[in-house]
């Protein structure tokens, strides 16, 4: 993973740094982000983000609440409308390799009351390799089943969603993009309150998922478990601080550089700006 | 009363089932989205358009610009469409002040029907001496006298047929966007990154709910269709858990209040003149007693529900209860067996439970029929079964104490309250657990020896 600091942050230090890609060709990076920036109501979320994530890199994205790392993930699959950038999977616009990425929202992004099984949630993942107009088949169901089983859920499988535990939620949210079979698979929280049994198979899950080559990005809060888990992290406080391996990047400056409230000058010279074109004009 | 009922009660009936259906299937999917009250929101900014229509149609007939023929075969798609340009219009409006006026979309939708509701109705009033437009019809509606509109020389009511092909349309969008819709209206944003477009499906929700709210509107009034698109789809999710279920069970008691409607508008007025010699009720509409007749399900459903019925609860609870009595008492037993090794008495298990004899008779006799107890000379000891059932409440109970006494400061008095209550809910892994992470100990905080673990055959 390598990344071009943006130019605005003075204080960056240069990151330049990348791990042998694996299986994949050259240049076919699983993501490239060029000057991503995303606003809400002309606030900016996200400012100028380059990353590049290369093939078989397991990223931990770090940062305080309110960094942008969800938005970042939903920016580069266009949920939410970017201000200017480009984002490459694969070297292709995402639209055209969908099947090869996986994206797992945060568990309670969604309604848990929701009249299904775990199988049918599950079984969700290979919904848009199905096509529309057609019937869920039996092959899709033993799949499901068979993701289930892989994440220790198998006797779970016709269970209501709701009678699940939060760990177990999350788990049939991991198995339902286990089914879509996808390359690059994009985390939103995993980690965030599950039990120990869970944290453990999400990570045996991502290390198996690399050692075959696929990679993953992860939104993750718990910096003490960084090192373990991860080959890389990116740190985000509405811009990139750092990123690459988490031996050279993960360390108390860099961290501290993301955490600390206090912008930069150029920070500040914006807030000003944006506060200014609010103003009633008289 | 029932002895007169004729075709036209056939065709009420008919009619009423088939609007009801039509807006339970997609009402079912904005119960689910947690948006029900949308449909409020459409059926009633809808009202201007459909009055304007109404309007402009009966203008050209007076005119002579079309025949009377001619307005009756135009004014069905007349009103589609009005309803469909102020339904749009309403949609955009409160998208508009939701993203202007930064103002919560519920706030913003509230805004905009309340008012489109309010000029649908001022426009009614004003052209009340022009048009045969009736505040009430729009409410209730006139199934009574909209069934005697038939089609050419069939025989059927142009109501029945345009609810028929309403609920048609929604059957066959349902079967074939099952899958898209489940996942659209379930996790949104997965749906958009797997490639379905959930906001274009979501759109296409609304837009079916509009026009069958349209469509079912003149038939049982607007209050009835937010009756229909909200009832039967919330009994239904009382019912069951599965998706494709919930909305067949919608449908068919949508259909059950249709008809459960109808008999009862035929049985009460004519009851309450009997019964309670009270004769101002006159008659009572069809759809009125649909909405009646819809809650009396939900009443029932509620009642009966499988998963989160108050009968299901009271049962739950009455067990839970009958469970730790069982307990309690094997527990005594076992403390005190393996001081006395005698037999003990009701009497003196209710001076230790503090319960009269006469409410743990019937829990010990349940206790010897399962083979716990063994009753000898008119007293009680436990069996090797009950003995190994007490021994791993007891190991719980004494594992809990430890657990609390390692980690807090607390009287013995506290540890043990608290370990009396534990007790039923330490299953055996978590029982397992604590003894592991305790070290295994052999004795608790008092003193007494704790019972080993049984194998795990025998805890069931």
């Amino acid at each position: 993973m390598s990344v071009v600091p943006p130019v605005s942050s003075t204080a960056a230090v240069p990151a330049e740094m990348s791990s042998p890609p694996v299986e994949s060709p050259a240049g076919e990076l699983p993501l490239k982000v060029h000057d991503l920036t995303v606003a809400y109501h002309r606030q900016p979320v996200l400012w100028n983000l380059d990353c590049q994530v290369s093939s078989g890199s397991l990223v931990a994205i770090v940062g305080p609440n309110g960094a942008g790392k969800s938005t970042f993930l939903k920016a580069i699959l266009d949920l939410v409308p970017r201000a200017a950038g480009e984002v490459e999977f694969f070297g292709r616009p995402y639209r055209e390799v969908r099947q090869r990425v996986a994206y797992v929202p945060q568990r309670a992004s969604v309604d848990w009351d929701f009249p299904v099984t775990a199988a049918d949630v599950v079984a969700m993942g290979l919904y848009g390799k199905l096509g529309w107009f057609r019937p869920v088949t039996r092959q899709a169901r033993r799949q499901a089943l068979d993701a289930l089983e892989r994440v220790g859920l198998a006797e779970f499988a016709q269970r209501q969603i709701r009678q699940l535990s939060g760990g177990q939620q999350q788990r049939v949210f991991l198995a339902r993009a286990l089914v879509q079979e996808a390359d690059l698979y994009l985390m939103d929280e995993p980690f965030a309150g599950v039990d120990a049994a869970t944290e453990r198979t999400i990570v045996q899950l991502l290390q198996t998922l690399r050692a075959v080559g696929k990679t993953g990005m992860v939104v993750h809060h718990d910096l003490q478990t960084v090192r373990e888990y991860f080959s890389h992290v990116l740190l985000l406080n509405t811009r990139v601080i750092a990123a690459g391996p988490v031996e050279t990047v993960f360390t108390e400056e860099n961290l501290r550089r993301t955490y600390q409230g206090r912008l930069s000058l150029l920070d500040q010279v914006g807030h000003q700006l944006t506060l200014a074109e609010r103003m009633p004009r008289s | 009363m029932l002895s007169d009922w004729s075709w036209l009660d056939t065709w009420i009936v008919v009619t009423a089932a088939l609007a009801a259906m039509s807006c339970a299937l997609p009402g079912t999917w904005l119960l689910l989205r947690r948006q029900s009250l949308l449909g409020d929101a459409i059926s009633h900014s809808v009202l201007p358009g459909i009055v304007l229509a109404y309007l402009l149609i009966d203008q050209l007939e007076h005119a002579g610009v079309v025949t009377r023929e001619t307005a009756l075969l135009i004014r069905h798609p007349c009103l589609f469409a009005g309803a469909a340009v102020t339904g749009v219009l309403s949609g955009w409006l409160s998208e508009l002040l939701s993203r202007i006026g930064r103002l919560d979309a519920g706030a913003a939708l509230g805004v905009v029907y309340t008012s489109m509701f309010a000029a649908g109705l001022l426009l009614i009033r004003l052209a009340a001496d022009r048009a045969h437009i009736d505040p009430g019809c729009v409410l209730y509606g006139n199934l009574e006298t909209i069934v005697t509109d038939t089609w050419g020389t069939t025989g059927i009511p142009r109501a029945a047929i345009m609810n028929g092909a309403l609920l048609l349309l929604n059957l066959l969008l349902l079967l074939m966007f099952f899958k898209e819709l489940t996942v659209s209206v379930f996790d949104p944003a997965m749906a958009v990154s797997i490639g379905i477009p959930a906001d274009r499906v979501q759109q296409a929700l609304l837009a079916c709910t509009g026009a069958t709210v349209v469509a079912s509107f003149e038939s049982v009034g607007s209050i009835l269709v937010i009756a229909m698109l909200v009832v039967p789809p919330a009994c239904a999710v009382l019912l069951t858990e599965r998706l494709s279920r919930v909305c067949w069970y919608a449908a068919v008691i949508a259909a059950a209040s249709a008809l459960g409607g109808h008999l009862a508008a035929l049985i009460v007025p004519e009851l309450t003149r009997r019964v309670f010699n009270w004769p101002e009720l006159g008659d009572a509409t069809t759809a009125g007693m649909m909405a009646i007749a819809a809650g009396c399900l939900f009443l029932l459903a509620w009642i009966c529900s499988p998963h989160d019925g108050l009968i299901r609860q009271y049962r739950d609870r009455w067990r839970l209860q009958r469970r730790i009595v069982e307990e309690d008492l094997l527990g005594i037993l076992y403390r005190r067996g393996s001081l006395l090794h005698e037999v003990s008495f009701a009497a003196d298990l209710g001076q230790l439970m503090k319960q009269p004899p006469r409410k743990l008779q019937p829990v010990l006799d349940r206790l010897c029929r399962a083979g716990a107890l063994n009753l000898q000379g008119g007293g009680y000891t436990l069996t090797a079964i009950g003995m190994r059932q007490a021994e791993s409440l007891v190991r719980s109970h004494r594992l809990w104490e430890s657990y609390l006494a390692e980690h807090f400061e607390l009287s013995d008095r506290q540890l043990h309250n608290s370990a009396e209550q534990f007790e039923h809910f330490l299953n055996p892994q978590l029982r397992e657990t604590l003894a592991e992470e305790l070290r295994q100990p052999q004795q608790d905080p008092h003193g007494a020896t704790i019972p080993p673990a049984n194998p795990p055959a025998s805890q069931s």
